[in-house]
Formats: C-alpha cells, structure tokens, sequence
C-alpha cells in the first residue's frame, strides 16, 4: 500500500507542476523562495530514504547526517533556527520531480551532480559536499579481490534512477563482460536482494555502500571493493530560477567548508569575532556586510556554524564516529591533501 | 427550435468547458517549464538510452535508443500479464466450481482459499512470494534438478531451451491444423443442424492439432533439439547455469502473486455465474434425455458465460493495470524501465508520464474490446 502512495505521489508531483502557480519570476535580489520560507517558518528540504551518515532519521524522527547539515545550515542563516527544517524523504525516482513542482526548495541527497541533470531538467546545482565514486561490494567468501575478476552472467543489485545504472552498463559494456542489472526502488529493497543472494555484488556509491554494509545481515563477511569507476560529486541542489536562494544555499555550504579551513567551529565562533584575521572576521559577521547580499543580516554565517557546526565537525559527527568512512580521503580539505576547495568569502 | 436549443446548449457548455480546461492546463505547463528551462519534445525517444535491462523478450542493449526500451517494458508488462489472465482463469474456474461442490472438504477449502487470498493487499503478496520466496529457494550450485533437466534457485527458474530447425514448416502446420479444426467445427454444426448427427469434434481436434505438427518432424525436414542449463562457477562461492532459458524470481513472484490474488476474484465470477442460471434449466434439460455432460456443456455453459464474462473482463483488466506494482520488486516492466529509469535519466516527467499513461488506456482498452466482442459472440441470438 505503501508503495501505492509513493508511486501516487510521484505522479501527483508531476501534476503539481501543471496547476503550480506561475508567478515565480524574479525580481533582483528579492528570493521568492526566501519570502516564502520566511513566511512558512521553516525549510522545506528533501532527502533520502534512510542512508546512515547521509541522511538518515532515528526511532524519535530526528534526522542527521552531512546531507541533512546542508539544510540545517540553511535554515541557522534564513531563520536564525538550524532546527527550523521539514525533511521530506525521497526515492531517487520521486527526487528532481518534488523539486521542480515546488514541493520542496532544496535536495540534499547525494545527488550526483551532471551535465544532463544540471543543464536539462531545470534544476541547479550550487556545489559538493561530498566527493564519492562508484564501487562494488562482493561477499568476501567468493575471493573475488578485484573488478577484473567479474565474469559473464554476474548479476548486479542496485538501485533505480541513478547515475549507477549508466556508470555499471558503461563498466561493464568497456570490459565486454554480460551482466544481469536487477534494480529496485527502494535502497532497503536492494539490501534485502543482495543479502539473500540474489545478486553476486551490490554496486553504488562507495560511501553508500559502507553505509548499507552495516544493514546486512553479517556485515563482515562482505567487502567493498578497491576500484572506483566513477566520479560521483554529490551535492545540494535547488530549482532553477531563483538565484538569490540558489546563492544563500551555496555559502551556506562553503561557510561551513571555509570555517573548517580557517578553524573556526562551533564552540570557538563567538571568541572568533575578535581575531585578527579579517578572514575569520568576515566568517564569523564581525567585519563586512556578506549577508546583505542575499537579503539576511550579518550574522548568517555565525549562525551557522554555531548551530551546525564547520564541515570537519558534521563529518566527524556523522561519517567518521559511525564507523561509516574514517578515512576523510578527497573528503579533506585542500590545505591537508584532498579537494575540498571553496571560493572565498568576502 | 426551442427543442433544439434546449438539446444542444448545455451539451456545447460541457465541451468548451472541458476544451477550456485542458487549454489552460496545456498553457500553465509551458509557461512553468519554460520558467524553469525544461523543455518539452519527445525528441529523447530516438536517444540512445545507454543503460542495461535485466530481462527482454526483444534484443536490447544500452545503445538502443529510449523508443527500444520502451518497447522492452511494453513487452514485459504484456508478458506478465498473459501469463497470469491465463492462470487465474484456470485456477478461477476450478476454485470456483469447487465452491459448489456437494464435498464438505472441497467446498469449503475453496472458500478457505478465496477469502484468504482475496483479503491480503496485492503488493503485501508479492512481497511476500518475492523474499520469502527469495530466502528459501536454494543458491544454484545446491539446486536439484526438478524433471530432470530445469533447476529452481533464488537467481530464477532454469529451464532448457528449444533449438529449432525449420521452425517455419512447423508453425505453419500448426496453422493447417487450426484451419482444419476451425473448418470441421463448421461441417460439424451444419451437419447437427440439418440432419441431427454428431461427430466428436473435440477428439477429431486434438488429433489434428497432434499428427499434422507431428508429420513436419517426419516429412518436413524440422527437428528439435534441447539445450540443457548447466552449472557454471562465477567466483570461488558463487555460480549460474548457462544455456537453456532463465526465467528471473522477479517475473515468477510477480506471475504467482497476481494470478493468484485474481483468480479469487474469477472464482467468484464464476460461481455467480453458475448459480444464475436457474434450476429449472438444468431440469428441463434432463428431462429432454440429455447426459450431465450436455447440460453442462450445452444448456449451463453457454448461458453462465453470459453472466461470466463482462465482471471477468474488469478482474483482466484489474490485473493488467496491478502488474505495474512491479517496481516493487525489481521485474523490468513498462513502469520501472520507462517510468522509472528512462524517466530518471532524462527528466521527460510529463512526455513519459503521458506516454505510459495512454500505453495503459491502450491496453485495458484492447482488453476490453476483445472480450466484448467475445461477449457478444455468445449473447442470445434472437432467431
């Protein structure tokens, strides 16, 4: 029945866009969006099913992750409440439709950022908060050690909608090696398929797959392959059209990316605003008028990185003490070896 | 002329009224895709799609273009769906004939079943042939051989395939054989109508449908040959059979899940059917001289058809519109390939969601037709 109501709702999303109101054009610098969250009292903010680290909601309906953080951020700098956010949970069919009908204003789901999507299906994407590739996970009783070890008549579990099933056929495809792609809606569904042997390997985003590891069954007698096949950016995301809410959810982000880089967090931000460094002043609204830009006051940044915190405190919280990814790899920022690396702002 | 006008006005009201809402729905799309830069073209149907399906009935890879997998879905949800009108029917009709059975036992587990599969939502039950299914159905290297020759294991159903040479001369004897049935079942009416005789044509059929296809193996140059599944290891733990057909868990899950639920609702039909036609029919037919069989065949039959038919066509075409639940388990049907992945991959929402939506009135709709067609075909001819 469950299942009924989603498939419903993608088509009802769909539908929304023929009867949403067609007023949205903009003015300069004023955020229709902006307005109307302000108004509503909270962000309305779509995210995944259930991915631990990502986005992913305890017994008590409290939602964290780094994809959740993302909204949070949004909503410390709009409404001076990072707990201010409505989290609707999608699948990644039902996710860019929710977004262009206007039934939420930002997708935080580890979406990989593309060409086709960012330039064809009216959405926008304002940066990367995760740097993630595509990987396979085999039970390690098979002594498969390697991608070169697949061969003919492999069964691949994954899921639908995602840049997963084009990377897999172009891998594939490359290695001349027949595959049979069995592809669910749901991640959960493609867990219980894999566990039960349906599939020889499960592949996704390498991060999606240590986070789904610990749902198995036996999580240690399965491992995650070396090679990547893919560059996954993942990223926020907003409808296209409105710049100014498409620009405060970009700095939302690089604040939390630049405070890390400036070591600015959330419990040395208010001493922050007497350092010497204008940099770090500029961070923290002591010094400049940033905010006035998008329409805010000057203490968005500092909202947000008291109430969520830099980027290195929201990985540390959710990836790295879950026992998800320890290991930050390109996830570090560009000062200490990874690609982190975010415009400045001033 | 008052007349007229008083026919006419509120009929045009209804249709510029209906014209004026899908024009203004029409003109609100484009002005809000064109706000958001989406465009609108069904342009991406000659694309190359570049992903893989799981199981076609047509030839298909990744550089096929969308139009193909659309085809591929189309042809999925066809197959689905064939198959389980087929098996509900024949589980109907048997489960609702027990049900008015004299035998305490039989009747009542056919009531037991109706109820019991009828009551239980469709997509629960297929969630549950799917995974439980799933978990105890065995890996293949542990499979063993039922028959012989086919192996049920949790990555599908096994079977050998037919290798056929000159498959054409067969068919068209089969052909032949259809023709000369459809021809003696003609000389056989006639043949009652005018001079009273009868001929069993049943036994005749089945003897034609068997020695004209036969005589093309011993004349006709054709053969047969089967190629049997075996067992092939993939990596130290896991393993696959090669060769002969594999039928995927999705489709099997799908096939009993629907089929079964369905036919509760055929028994029904059935059963409503049967109990319609009064006692006194059965009375006076076997009061004429006629065998159980005739009645049944003759006088019961023909009429229950008739209350049979028309709620049996909603119960197909409600199975044909259910089998797109599977999405929910991963079977490649017109809804997961084309509403699901090649909707995902190149963000056409309206043009695929309209696309699918008219495939689906499309095929009800020819569901319809044929079955009112056979309706009418065994209604009462006034002579």
């Amino acid at each position: 029945m469950f299942k009924i109501i989603k498939q419903l709702t993608s088509v009802v999303a769909m539908f929304a866009v023929l009867f949403a109101f067609s007023t949205e054009t903009m003015a300069a610098k004023k955020s229709k969006t902006l307005e109307n969250t302000k108004k509503r009292g909270f962000v309305r903010c779509g995210v995944s099913q259930g991915l631990p680290g990502f986005s992913n909601a305890d017994e008590s309906g409290n939602w964290t992750g780094i994809d959740v953080d993302v909204c949070r951020a949004v909503a410390a700098a709009t409404l001076g409440d990072a707990t201010k956010v409505k989290f609707t949970p999608l699948s990644a069919k039902e996710r860019f439709t929710a977004l262009t009908s206007g039934e939420i204003d930002i997708l935080s789901r580890n979406t990989t950022w593309t060409l086709s999507r960012d330039a064809d299906i009216g959405l926008t994407f304002v940066g990367v908060n995760f740097y993630d590739g595509q990987g396979f996970m085999v039970r390690k009783g098979s002594g498969i050690s390697s991608t070169g070890e697949f061969k003919n008549g492999t069964s691949v579990c994954t899921n639908l909608g995602t840049t997963t099933e084009l990377n897999m056929r172009d891998f594939f495809d490359s290695k001349g090696i027949s595959y049979e792609p069995v592809v669910f809606e749901k991640a959960d569904e493609v867990v219980a398929a894999y566990d039960a042997g349906r599939c020889d390997t499960y592949t996704t985003d390498k991060s999606g797959l240590a986070a789904q590891r610990t749902k198995l069954s036996a999580p240690d007698d399965h491992v995650v392959l070396p090679e990547t096949i893919s560059k996954e950016p993942l990223g926020p995301v907003v409808r296209q059209g409105d710049s100014v809410w498409e620009d405060i959810v970009r700095w939302s982000l690089n604040t939390m990316i630049e405070a890390e880089e400036y070591g600015v967090n959330s419990s040395n931000a208010d001493m922050m605003k007497t350092s010497n460094n204008p940099a770090i002043k500029r961070l923290v609204g002591a010094e400049g008028e940033l905010g006035a830009a998008f329409g805010l006051d000057n203490d968005w940044n500092l909202r947000i990185i008291k109430q969520v915190g830099n980027y290195g405190e929201s990985y540390k919280r959710n990836i790295a003490d879950t026992g998800i990814l320890p290991d930050r790899g390109p996830n570090e920022l560009w000062t200490k070896g990874g690609i982190l690396y975010v415009p400045p702002a001033r | 002329m008052n007349n007229i006008i008083k026919r006419y006005i509120p009929q045009i009201l209804v249709i510029l009224f209906v014209v004026l809402i899908f024009g203004f729905l029409t003109l609100n799309a484009q002005t809000n895709m064109d706000n958001r830069g989406i465009d609108f073209g069904f342009g991406f149907l000659s694309q190359e799609s570049s992903f893989d399906v799981q199981f076609s009935l047509i030839e298909y890879s990744g550089s096929d273009s969308y139009a193909r997998a659309f085809l591929v879905g189309l042809l999925n949800t066809l197959l689905v769906s064939f198959i389980s009108i087929i098996i509900c029917t024949i589980l109907g009709v048997i489960i609702g004939v027990a049900r008015l059975s004299s035998n305490y036992l039989i009747k009542n587990s056919a009531a037991w079943y109706v109820e019991f599969f009828r009551n239980i939502p469709l997509l629960l039950q297929i969630f549950f042939w799917y995974y439980a299914a799933l978990r105890a159905l065995p890996m293949p290297e542990k499979a063993d051989a039922w028959f012989g020759v086919t192996y049920m294991t949790v990555k599908g159903y096994y079977i050998p395939s037919m290798v056929w040479e000159n498959l054409n001369v067969f068919l068209y004897c089969g052909l032949a054989a259809i023709i000369a049935i459809i021809v003696l079942r003609n000389y056989a009416n006639k043949l009652r109508d005018t001079q009273g005789k009868q001929i069993p044509v049943l036994l005749y059929s089945v003897g034609l449908l068997i020695v004209l296809p036969l005589l093309s193996f011993l004349f006709g140059g054709v053969s047969l040959e089967f190629e049997i599944p075996e067992l092939k290891k993939l990596s130290k733990i896991s393993y696959i059979y090669e060769g002969g057909i594999s039928l995927p868990p999705e489709l099997i899950a799908l096939v009993l899940a629907l089929s079964l639920y369905t036919s509760t609702f055929v028994a029904e039909c059935v059963r409503a059917g049967i109990e319609g036609v009064s006692k006194g029919q059965k009375e006076a037919a076997a009061s004429v001289g006629l065998t159980p069989n005739q009645v049944l065949k003759l006088v019961i039959m023909p009429q229950a058809l008739r209350i049979i038919i028309p709620p049996t066509t909603n119960q197909y075409l409600n199975l044909t519109k259910n089998s797109s639940l599977a999405a929910a388990i991963a079977y490649p049907d017109l809804v997961l390939v084309f509403a699901g992945t090649a909707l995902m991959q190149t963000g056409k929402a309206i043009e695929i969601v309209s696309i699918t939506m008219l495939t689906y009135l499309t095929i009800s709709l020819t569901i319809a037709a044929i079955m009112n067609w056979y309706n009418k075909k065994i209604e009462i001819k006034e002579k």
